[in-house]
């Protein structure tokens, strides 16, 4: 077993070997390396070929029709493309938008942007679970509202909101629907042909393809309508511009490719080791799990431990790569605002841990992670005035902290 | 986050781990910081008659910088007097643990502690 163990697969994912080779094909003079908008030589029309084959790859795992891809370099751009693009080209129709406070920055911030703008924003709560409540979500709807933003799966939490249900209710009011699917594509099942998203924004990193590649659907029945972001050459039907990059969108195709044939097989792997790893965990005091273990991708498990500080068990733990919703371990020196928005109280979520398993994880390693973190809590526990406290029975909201 | 080997030594290896008597009147206790700022601090020391910390111990919940100020705080205050024990600024301790930027808060942290230890001491007398 090699260390350190890497369990952060929600982060990101090593390039499978098998997208590595593909775009490896894309990139030398002896290689697919044309510009597929050149209409004049083969080059070109060979590239265009790799480019619309990727194009249905993307397409197929998520049963659309491959017209409506849009490459982008990234979720990211996805999520600012879907959410200014229709915020600005409907909003003679109204300025009014929906979201949730445990979206991604990418979501969000573009929001944010919109405020700036003129647009007036909700921001949910979602429930304690992470889940959304369907009944609230309906009844922020107005008369102005243009577009509700939610995403398919927390990236921190790994809980699957209802996007097909939610659809219903914007369609039925000529709401657009953007569904931010980064870390749900190939790992959920999804199919927009009966589905009432109107779009949504998949990324290649998260399942195994290149960092810096991205898509976004764009439904044409019925035609949802976006303004492009980036100007140029008309690329993308003018939606985004800028030369496409063949070995980037190969890799990405090949990615969820992959995903579609070896998904079903992964999940039952994945729960079952995520199963192995929860079960090694939970007997130890004070732990608890972040979001609804039910309505939850395979592959993920956020735990809070309480008493213990999540940077100094990122220390304790550093033959892991995990995540942490500690302050410490974030630029911003605020703890993980997801976390809070389940209401997490502060201290459970600078205690978070969140182990995402993936493609290549195996049971000996989970075993060796489940032998370090109980030998870890017990020694920062043992360092921890807190614990004492608990311990001695004392409530620790009564105590009257100063803080700074 | 990239630690100096002082803090990764102090971490790994922290010095005086422990708890005292707090009701003991030779014993002053400082607790310091809050749970929902990551950072808890309990240093205990005890004074002898003629005014010198004879044994200091400390509990702390935080990070690494956090453990290892509070850990390398003990070390400095044995052998010293209630005096000189106060005058140990936060700049030292960062200094010493080679503290970035960020973390220099677990340092002041650490200079409230002993303040707040002398002082419940001193009260307790």
């Amino acid at each position: 077993m090699k260390l350190p163990i890497y369990l952060d697969y929600s982060a990101t994912t090593p390039v499978d070997p098998r997208v590595a080779e593909k775009m490896m094909q894309c990139l030398t003079m002896d290689g697919n390396f044309g510009n597929p908008a050149s209409r004049s030589h083969s080059f070109g029309w060979s590239a265009d070929e790799a480019v619309e084959l990727a194009r249905k790859q993307v397409a197929d795992l998520v049963n659309c029709d491959p017209k409506e891809i849009i490459w982008t370099s990234g979720a990211t751009e996805s999520d600012n493309l879907a959410i200014k693009g229709a915020a600005h080209f409907y909003q003679k129709k109204g300025k009014h938008i929906i979201t949730c406070k445990t979206e991604h920055k990418a979501v969000l911030d573009s929001c944010r942007q919109l405020e700036r703008e003129g647009f007036e924003v909700t921001y949910l709560d979602p429930e304690t679970n992470g889940l959304i409540d369907l009944a609230k979500l309906e009844s922020a709807m107005r008369e102005d509202t243009i577009l509700v933003s939610i995403m398919h799966v927390n990236n921190e939490i790994g809980v699957i909101q209802d996007i097909d249900t939610m659809a219903e209710l914007t369609r039925a009011r000529g709401i657009i629907f953007h569904v931010d699917a980064a870390q749900s594509a190939g790992k959920v099942d999804i199919d927009l042909a009966n589905s009432k998203v109107d779009l949504m924004s998949f990324s290649a990193h998260k399942i195994y393809g290149p960092k810096g590649m991205g898509a976004l659907f764009v439904r044409r029945k019925p035609r949802v309508r976006l303004e492009a972001q980036i100007h140029g050459g008309g690329h993308e039907r003018g939606l985004r511009s800028g030369t496409l990059p063949v070995h980037q969108i190969v890799g990405m195709g090949e990615a969820f490719r992959i995903a579609k044939e070896e998904m079903a097989t992964e999940n039952v792997r994945f729960a079952a080791l995520r199963d192995r790893l929860y079960d090694g965990l939970k007997d130890i005091e004070e732990t608890y799990v972040n979001g609804d273990m039910d309505k939850r991708i395979t592959g993920n498990l956020n735990i809070s431990f309480n008493y213990v500080e999540g940077e100094s068990l990122i220390m304790a733990i550093k033959d892991l790569a995990v995540s942490s919703g500690s302050a410490c371990t974030s630029a911003s020196l605020e703890p993980s605002y997801v976390l809070r928005a389940i209401g997490r109280n502060d201290e459970l979520a600078h205690s978070s841990i969140r182990f995402t398993i993936g493609r290549f994880t195996t049971e000996e390693e989970i075993d060796y992670t489940i032998k370090l973190l109980h030998n870890s809590i017990d020694k920062l526990r043992e360092l921890s005035p807190l614990w004492d406290m608990f311990k001695e029975g004392i409530d620790l909201d009564s105590v009257k902290w100063a803080a700074h | 986050m990239a630690y100096s080997d002082k803090v990764m030594d102090h971490y790994e290896n922290p010095r005086n781990v422990g708890t005292m008597d707090k009701e003991d009147k030779d014993v002053g206790t400082g607790m310091v910081g809050a749970p929902a700022c990551g950072d808890v601090m309990k240093l205990q020391i005890k004074v002898s008659d003629d005014g010198v910390i004879e044994d200091a111990k400390f509990k702390t919940y935080g990070c690494g910088s956090a453990i290892a100020s509070s850990s390398l705080l003990t070390e400095w205050v044995k052998g010293k007097t209630l005096d000189e024990a106060s005058e140990i600024k936060n700049s030292d301790i960062a200094e010493e643990l080679a503290l970035p930027p960020v973390k220099v808060h677990c340092s002041v942290l650490a200079e409230d502690a002993i303040k707040a230890a002398i002082k419940d001491f001193q009260d307790k007398q």
